[in-house]
């Protein structure tokens, strides 16, 4: 089974955010795959296990996320793609992305693709099912269990909390939601292979894409940080009074009640 | 110039979704006095446009199909492209609901389109419209706008208020039929795991309960609470994870985004996870035992007690005002 994987290098959540110029500082930041292209990655391998056949991961962006396309390959993919577009776009959105992607894939054959639901910085959620639109192919969304036997697929979905049970066929995109799987952990032999397996770096000439054509729809006019909340006030004194001050001041000052 | 906006609105156990509502008001800011043409999808959506009409949409069309019954993204895009070509619009409005998120990228895609997604709030109207949207799990916004050609934003539930609704409105429901054929996804099972009564990402109020809550047995009183204020119950990844209430309950980075009006965080000590779900709450009140929980740094109003005594009285507190 040809089984490709779109992987986002993203900041770790847990990093304090900073603003300077109206753009995110990335110096010295942590970066990460994306949480949610893990569970892409990981329900990837072990489909190929099951079912046989090549899991490749892509991904688009500079040198840097060459670490996390080598993350994925030490926790089991077969081989790497980079579209290095640093040389030839200063801003992308969804739409660029998606193009790019997919005048990448469109003569693969690829038999399933997954993504993550959302990427964590962006969080828009779009790239996904735009790839598959721009494809011709089908997809399912915040998927929490994959099931394949032959060409016929078994899905169960996340809506909002409820779950969905669906039933498509190959070929398919789907993102993955929590609760797919357990992501591995790049084991050291897995670390040691991941070295010589092959990653292939292309720039938009490769992929005969003239950068007026993937050029952006929408324009970041500026980053910033959400105005500090002034420090809450803790209650004290007695519980009950806390209580009683406490619904007093949802009622009068907030007015929420 | 004024632009003609399509709004889809999304039903709901057979009533329209408050985010329809918001869609409709966000529609209106940008269509710079243009028509609001609200749109419906389903089995039997007829008697759901009028609705739309009082909420500000200038007119409804409907697409009426046993294949628009449940959502897919093939039957709800060959109904939308369908209305789509008719009208010929300037800007599209979408929920960002799991049907708005699923949706929107493949019209976009179909239209060769730029897509603002999780829109909270709009800055400017008609052509000088400019989006403002969390990013960074809501650690940081971005203020965006469309370069040029269609316009396409999907907005956040519960950030941006409906209009005023207006009993005195009339205009046009009128109807197109579409042959919807060819669905590539089945449906062949729904499970409903929400809980009953509102729904917990366009909740007003939500009293969230998280480790501390102790038992499945311990959201007893959160769920009183909730009911006494017409909110719904919510909860931290720790306390699903601990089996104390179902995942759809769960709120954070992997969960539900909220930002109700009072948002009551017990027994939550606030990891950075579950923040990205409800740091933007307009009222955060926070009751724990530990008086080092990250939580207090959010909160506008905090407590340091047990909530097993402290939601028994704020109860009891609330019914006091309530009564008078």
């Amino acid at each position: 089974m040809n089984i490709y994987a779109l992987v986002k290098r993203t900041f770790d959540t847990e990093e304090k955010i900073a603003v300077s110029g109206g753009k995110i500082v990335e110096d010295g930041a942590e970066f990460i795959i994306n949480p949610y292209d893990e569970y892409a990655i990981e329900e990837a391998i072990q489909v190929r296990d099951a079912n046989g056949g090549e899991v490749t991961v892509v991904t688009i962006g500079d040198e840097e996320a060459e670490k996390q396309l080598r993350t994925a390959l030490a926790m089991g993919a077969d081989k790497a793609v980079l579209i290095n577009t640093e040389d030839d776009l200063d801003e992308m959105d969804e739409f660029t992305a998606a193009k790019i992607i997919a005048e990448y894939l469109k003569d693969k054959d690829a038999d399933l693709i997954l993504a993550g639901n959302v990427a964590i910085d962006g969080g828009s959620g779009q790239v996904g099912p735009r790839v598959a639109e721009l494809l011709g192919i089908n997809y399912v969304t915040t998927i929490t269990n994959l099931e394949i036997d032959g060409t016929s697929v078994k899905i169960v979905r996340d809506v909002e909390g409820d779950s969905e049970t669906i039933e498509t066929s190959l070929p398919l995109l789907v993102t993955a939601q929590q609760g797919l799987n357990e992501p591995r952990y790049p084991s050291l032999p897995g670390i040691m292979k991941a070295k010589k397996k092959p990653l292939e770096e292309l720039e938009l000439d490769d992929l005969d894409i003239d950068e007026d054509d993937v050029e952006a729809k929408t324009e970041t006019i500026e980053v910033y940080l959400p105005p500090q909340k002034a420090a809450g006030r803790v209650l004290e004194g007695d519980l009950s009074d806390q209580v009683k001050e406490l619904v007093e001041l949802l009622n009068k000052e907030a007015k929420v009640l | 110039m004024s632009k003609k906006v399509l709004v889809l609105g999304e039903a709901r156990e057979g009533a329209l979704r408050n985010v329809s509502f918001e869609a409709i008001a966000a529609a209106k800011t940008i269509s710079g006095g243009g028509e609001i043409v609200g749109l419906l999808f389903g089995d039997s959506v007829q008697s759901l446009g009028e609705e739309m009409i009082k909420f500000g949409a200038d007119r409804v069309i409907t697409v009426e199909h046993p294949h628009l019954k449940h959502y897919t993204s093939d039957g709800f895009s060959q109904a939308f492209m369908a209305v789509y070509e008719q009208e010929n619009p300037e800007a599209i409005v979408f929920g960002h609901t799991a049907l708005g998120k699923d949706l929107s990228p493949k019209i976009a895609s179909k239209l060769a389109s730029g897509l603002i997604s999780d829109v909270t709030a709009i800055e400017g109207e008609g052509d000088d419209a400019v989006f403002i949207r969390p990013i960074y799990s809501g650690k940081a916004f971005e203020k965006v706008k469309s370069k040029e050609g269609l316009l396409f934003i999907t907005v956040r539930p519960n950030n941006i208020a409906s209009l005023e609704k207006d009993d005195s409105r009339s205009g046009d429901v009128s109807s197109i039929s579409v042959d919807i054929t060819n669905l590539r996804s089945v449906i062949s099972e729904v499970v409903r795991k929400s809980t009953e009564g509102v729904d917990l990402s366009e909740a007003k109020v939500v009293v969230a309960g998280g480790r501390g809550v102790k038992s499945a047995d311990g959201f007893a009183p959160l769920e009183e609470l909730a009911n006494l204020l017409g909110g719904a119950v919510g909860a931290s990844r720790g306390a699903c994870d601990a089996d104390y209430c179902d995942y759809s309950l769960q709120i954070g980075q992997t969960g539900k985004v909220v930002t109700p009006d009072l948002y009551i965080a017990a027994g939550i000590s606030g990891a950075i996870q579950h923040m990205a779900g409800m740091s933007n709450s307009k009222v955060i009140v926070a009751i724990n035992k530990d008086p080092e929980a990250n939580i207090f740094k959010v909160a506008d109003y905090g407590i340091v007690g047990d909530l097993f005594e402290v939601i028994p009285m704020m109860i009891e507190e609330i019914k006091k005002i309530k009564t008078n």
